[in-house]
């Protein structure tokens, strides 16, 4: 199947468009979308980590299924930072 | 009461939809465009938002924080787009029976609205260069540190 997944702010940057569309198998996971966005777009491959995945407007984990049609986005860290958001990889600030 | 805006807040309004009679106390936080971060001058903000989800999100904190206080009132206004050095970028407005509740309750809000909601800024330099804010992000994500 293949799914649009909204960007917004500096992942919107790097791409360069508002929105991308990824091929995944079926059926697929949240963290088999990561996988599959970062090898699509490698432009985004190193800011993968430090995002959230939502769908359906609701923030969501790996192990949650993605289904054709859904409304998907990848919410780069909001300007405060927190521990909600995936432990920045090992290195960075 | 919750809203997204393009246009200045008008934060005395705001203010004014959480009074009450009911009301021992009303406390309202600011969050405005500061000129000077680490050494460097900010020119402007520019705020995006997830439209849809940053609203149902500030929904979702209103409600757990009526859960938490005792609140009577709840009012989060956010601005997006173009924000001007002093400009409010947000406005968070509680009213309670008691100020312990309004204080802690406005801080809440505040601390969580910038840890969950989908609402970016970007910094708009005043030597022309632009960074998006986004912590966490390090110079390995090539996004400049924080």
């Amino acid at each position: 199947m293949t799914v649009t997944i909204r960007l917004f702010a500096v992942a919107r940057q790097r791409v360069g468009a508002p929105e991308i569309r990824v091929d995944l198998p079926e059926p697929a996971t949240v963290g088999d979308l990561r996988r599959a966005a970062g090898e699509q777009y490698p432009e985004l491959a190193l800011l993968l980590p430090a995002m959230m995945v939502a769908v359906e407007n609701e923030y969501v984990g790996d192990a949650v299924a993605v289904a054709e049609g859904s409304e998907i986005a990848l919410i780069p860290p909001v300007s405060g930072g927190s521990a909600a958001f995936a432990t920045p990889p090992a290195g960075t600030q | 009461m919750i809203a997204i805006t393009d246009q200045p807040i008008d934060h005395a309004a705001v203010t004014d939809r959480v009074r009450s009679t009911r009301a021992g106390a009303v406390c309202t936080f600011l969050g405005t465009t500061r000129e000077f971060t680490g050494g460097r001058t900010t020119n402007h903000l520019d705020y995006e938002a997830y439209p849809g989800m940053a609203e149902r999100t500030l929904e979702d904190l209103e409600a757990q924080a009526r859960q938490r206080w005792d609140l009577i009132e709840v009012a989060v206004v956010h601005r997006v787009g173009r924000v001007e050095l002093g400009e409010i970028s947000v406005v968070v407005a509680v009213s309670s029976p008691h100020r312990v509740a309004a204080f802690e309750a406005c801080q809440w809000l505040m601390d969580t609205i910038k840890q969950v909601v989908p609402i970016w800024k970007k910094e708009i330099w005043a030597d022309g260069t632009e960074e998006w804010v986004h912590p966490g992000l390090g110079p390995e994500s090539g996004q400049a540190g924080p």
